[in-house]
């Protein structure tokens, strides 16, 4: 198989002997090839998206996606770059809804037990009804990090929220009318910058750096030309790749 | 969907080596690294970037005669989207102190800084802020934080050598001495980064690295940082503005030649936007959506190397454009997620990239572009010993049960949450299958060229992030580029600022320049039937696009 040309998305999937199922979209009856996800049916069905299609890989968030299967009453969630389409699905992308971000100065934020509920005083409305975590493409707990954002557990909300696209499909889904997600982002940089242990080490390096303990060696090898720079690139020890945190060069210059 | 029957055999042949291989490493016996002579026999042989027609010379503009890849020539040289004529520059819609183009990593870092130093800002982009390459770095971000093991002087071999030696040494030093500090600013803004109890920041190899100096933030490092960025920009509406689905397709000029705004076009409304600005940075990242030699892209939806045109019009030129950087491990099967990145955070934590014969080929951790051509030597004919795949196409295996031989049971699921998932959803446990890769396009090395301040040969415009070239010379390393986007956005927030504090409003606002570009264009006879910037792919079902028509009105 010599220099393969790996093609483009669309093409590489449009193959003729493919078998084509109907999909509704917003009600309109389109038949496309079973195998592909619900953005590149879209789009062989002929739309150029412009909203509801970000990165294409399931972690922007843009393209949040609710579907109905003809036989069930219940009401499915995707990420339409992520889920391929089903025979008969009825569905509609929801790229975009409304929310409203509170303002804040994280600098001057105390990280107390009723920070997240100052900003968002809507969470203590949650009926605990678990709409949210049913409607999560992440597979996310959000009701229970509601749960937890009530109680004050600011850390617990942050680690329950990491994997978070911010798509919105939960505030969509709502009866309590609450922005998990806004909640959730405020949880983790509060977290982030208050709660977590602070990086000494890299403060002392900055520290380091603008006494200029570095500047000579960097302008060293700036003057350097490319076989200089090439011999020492080649002797460069390399650190263990094992996990192994006390490992030091035996050539401790330039440190 | 799950392997079929035939890869399912195939994977015991991964299997049965296994164990020895894990043993191999252990002892620190494994295939080890080409030498700088192999590595560049290895590259010029089988390199999409050394294919016969993989470069073609650019035949106007300020880098007439530099060979690039087609696929950004035929853009360079496409002729506007605008007809200067019909564009009204006296219809000023917003004015500001900076404009920023695009609204990944850079122009975000770029507004916070700006912000603060007291400008007005409007950020224009073309999805939403943050649909951004930025928002999709998995792996994490370079910077030597650690004082017993690491400097910036390692780092910066590490990056220049990664590059082939070819990089601008200016950038290369500001882009190693301002890492910690960035990296701090961002631990600052609440980014939460991967620690040990003590605080102590988790780090691992990357390609190409000596010392471990990728940091991360779980395995959506780039998602952390971008929607970091993107709440604190949504609390100053005071100071920036935030133009959404509104990309820019021409730079305006003033009366002396410098940077004095953008046209927008609005793509909900389809009408075009006047700013003028007294300041402008270009943000606007990477090319990956032109599918350089068709082939598959990592990239975000928005990544057509618009910044290119724009600032070439403008008599910028453009420098290591050359080189175009395919990630090693991308997924080649299953195919819904064809094109998709595999972190080489896999390869950092010791993962063996093997053959259909279960035999490692190659170091798992050879800079980005030596290991996308071994693996393509791999499937060529002359060595002939790759995977195929069902739908025809072909890769080699990354062995990521491995890991859990390596690290301890449980180790990949914990580590990689993301491809985990992804992975479940087809029905594949990689903690125990190896996954089936193949290089994709993922990275433009280059880009428009500037100087260490973000400053370029067009007064009044910065620039910064994936849209510049020279920090990386002819080869990009994991890890650097987040730092890129982010080190050198923030330098362009304050020089941006700094000039534009000290300038009035521009007056004799023009596009003459493109009027000029397409002189020199038609006096070369030169007419590729498209208009640029590219701004979306296009996607669409062949057969539909031909039957699409415009009613008229
Ligand atoms: C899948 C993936 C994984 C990666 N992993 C890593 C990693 O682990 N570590 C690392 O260091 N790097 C990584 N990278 C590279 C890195 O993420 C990018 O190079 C970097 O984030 C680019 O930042 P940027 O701000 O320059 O561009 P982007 O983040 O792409 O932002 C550009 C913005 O400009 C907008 N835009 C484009 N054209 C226009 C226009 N005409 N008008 C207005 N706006 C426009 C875009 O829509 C976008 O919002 C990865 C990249 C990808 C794709
Ligand atoms: S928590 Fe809400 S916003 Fe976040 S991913 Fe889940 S549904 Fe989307
Ligand atoms: S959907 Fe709303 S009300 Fe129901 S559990 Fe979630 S946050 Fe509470
Ligand atoms: S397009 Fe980004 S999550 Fe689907």
């Amino acid at each position: 198989m010599a220099s393969q040309t790996v093609p483009v998305e669309v093409k590489s999937e449009t193959k003729s002997e493919e078998k084509l199922i109907p999909i509704n979209v917003m009600d309109r009856r389109y038949m496309v090839p079973e195998n592909l996800t619900i953005m590149k049916a879209l789009e062989y069905a002929g739309y150029q998206l412009t909203r509801g299609c970000g990165c294409r890989g399931g972690i922007c968030g843009a393209c949040g996606t609710v579907y109905r299967m003809p036989d069930s009453h219940r009401i499915e969630v995707a990420l339409a770059c992520q889920t391929i389409v089903k025979e008969e699905m009825f569905l509609s992308q929801i790229p975009f809804f409304p929310r409203n971000k509170a303002i804040y100065d994280l600098y001057e934020i105390e990280p107390e037990q009723s920070t997240l509920s100052e900003f968002y005083p809507e969470i203590f409305k949650c009926i605990g009804c678990g709409t949210c975590t049913r409607s999560c493409p992440q597979d996310i707990e959000v009701m229970d990090y509601v749960a937890y954002a009530i109680r004050g557990e600011i850390q617990k909300v942050a680690e329950l929220s990491f994997d978070c696209v911010m798509c919105g499909l939960c505030i969509a889904r709502c009866p309590a009318e609450e922005a998990q997600p806004l909640v959730a982002i405020l949880a983790r940089r509060i977290y982030g910058k208050h709660i977590a242990p602070k990086a000494k080490h890299l403060s002392d390096r900055v520290t380091q750096i603008e006494n200029g303990h570095f500047d000579k060696s960097l302008e060293d090898l700036m003057k350097f030309d490319a076989e200089k720079l090439k011999e020492l690139y080649v002797k460069r020890e390399k650190e263990s790749e094992l996990p192994d945190p006390d490992w030091e060069p035996e050539d401790k210059s330039h440190l | 969907m799950p392997y079929p029957q035939e890869l399912q055999e195939l994977i015991k042949t991964v299997e049965q080596t296994r164990s020895e291989r894990v043993e191999r490493k252990r002892k620190g016996i494994e295939v080890g690294a080409l030498s700088l002579k192999e590595r560049d026999k290895r590259l010029k042989s089988y390199h999409p970037d050394f294919k016969d027609d993989s470069r073609r010379e650019i035949r106007v503009g300020p880098s007439k005669g530099y060979a690039i890849s087609p696929e950004i020539v035929d853009t360079l040289e496409s002729g506007s989207r605008l007809n200067p004529d019909d564009i009204d520059l006296n219809d000023i819609s917003y004015e500001t102190d900076l404009l920023i183009i695009g609204g990944g990593g850079a122009g975000g870092s770029a507004a916070l800084v700006a912000a603060g130093a007291g400008a007005k800002v409007i950020i224009a982009t073309k999805l939403r802020l943050g649909d951004a390459n930025t928002m999709m770095a998995e792996g994490g971000i370079q910077a030597a934080s650690k004082l017993k093991s690491d400097s910036p002087y390692w780092h910066y071999l590490d990056v220049i050598g990664g590059g082939h030696f070819t990089n601008d040494p200016d950038l290369v030093r500001t882009l190693v001495r301002e890492a910690p500090s960035t990296l701090a600013w961002l631990e600052g803004l609440g980014t939460m980064f991967s620690k040990e109890p003590d605080g102590t920041l988790k780090t691992m190899h990357g390609g190409g690295t000596s010392r471990k100096r990728m940091h991360y933030a779980g395995d959506i490092t780039g998602a952390e940082i971008m929607r970091t960025l993107r709440d604190e920009i949504h609390n100053h509406p005071d100071r920036i503005d935030i133009l959404e689905f509104c990309p820019a397709v021409e730079l305006i000029l003033d009366s002396g030649g410098r940077c004095a705004g953008a046209v927008l076009y609005n793509l909900d409304t389809h009408e075009y936007i006047v700013v003028r600005a007294k300041a402008v940075i270009l943000a606007t990242g990477g090319s990956g959506r032109l599918h350089i030699r068709g082939y598959m892209t990592t990239n975000h939806y928005g990544a057509t190397g618009d910044g290119l045109v724009m600032a070439y019009r403008a008599g910028v030129p453009v420098v290591f454009l050359h080189s175009v950087q395919y990630h090693p491990t991308g997924i080649i099967f299953p195919e819904q997620a064809e094109g998709l990145l595999i972190t080489e955070k896999f390869r950092g934590a010791g993962a063996h990239i093997v053959n259909v014969d279960g035999d490692q080929f190659v170091y798992e951790r050879e800079p980005r572009d030596v290991e996308a051509a071994s693996i393509i030597r791999e499937c060529s004919d002359d060595v002939g010993k790759e995977v195929p795949t069902p739908s025809g196409k072909c890769g080699v295996w990354l062995d990521s049960p491995m890991l859990e031989f390596l690290h301890g049971p449980g180790y990949v699921k914990k580590e990689f949450p993301g491809k985990y998932i992804l992975f479940k959803r087809y029905g594949i446990d990689i903690s125990k299958e190896p996954m089936l890769i193949y290089p994709t396009l993922h990275y433009q090395n280059g880009g428009i060229e500037f100087k260490s301040d973000a400053s370029t040969v067009l007064e009044g415009l910065y620039t910064a992030g994936e849209v510049a070239g020279g920090v990386h010379g002819e080869n990009r390393l994991m890890g650097n580029s987040l730092l890129d986007v982010t080190v050198f956005g923030r330098i362009a927030g304050h020089s941006a600022t700094e000039y534009a504090m000290n300038k009035d409003m521009p007056e004799g606002l023009s596009l003459d320049h493109v009027v000029r570009y397409h002189k020199e264009l038609k006096k070369a006879r030169i007419d590729t039937g498209m208009h640029s910037p590219v701004i979306l792919p296009d996607y669409t079902n062949p057969d539909v696009k031909e039957k699409q028509v415009v009613i008229a009105p």
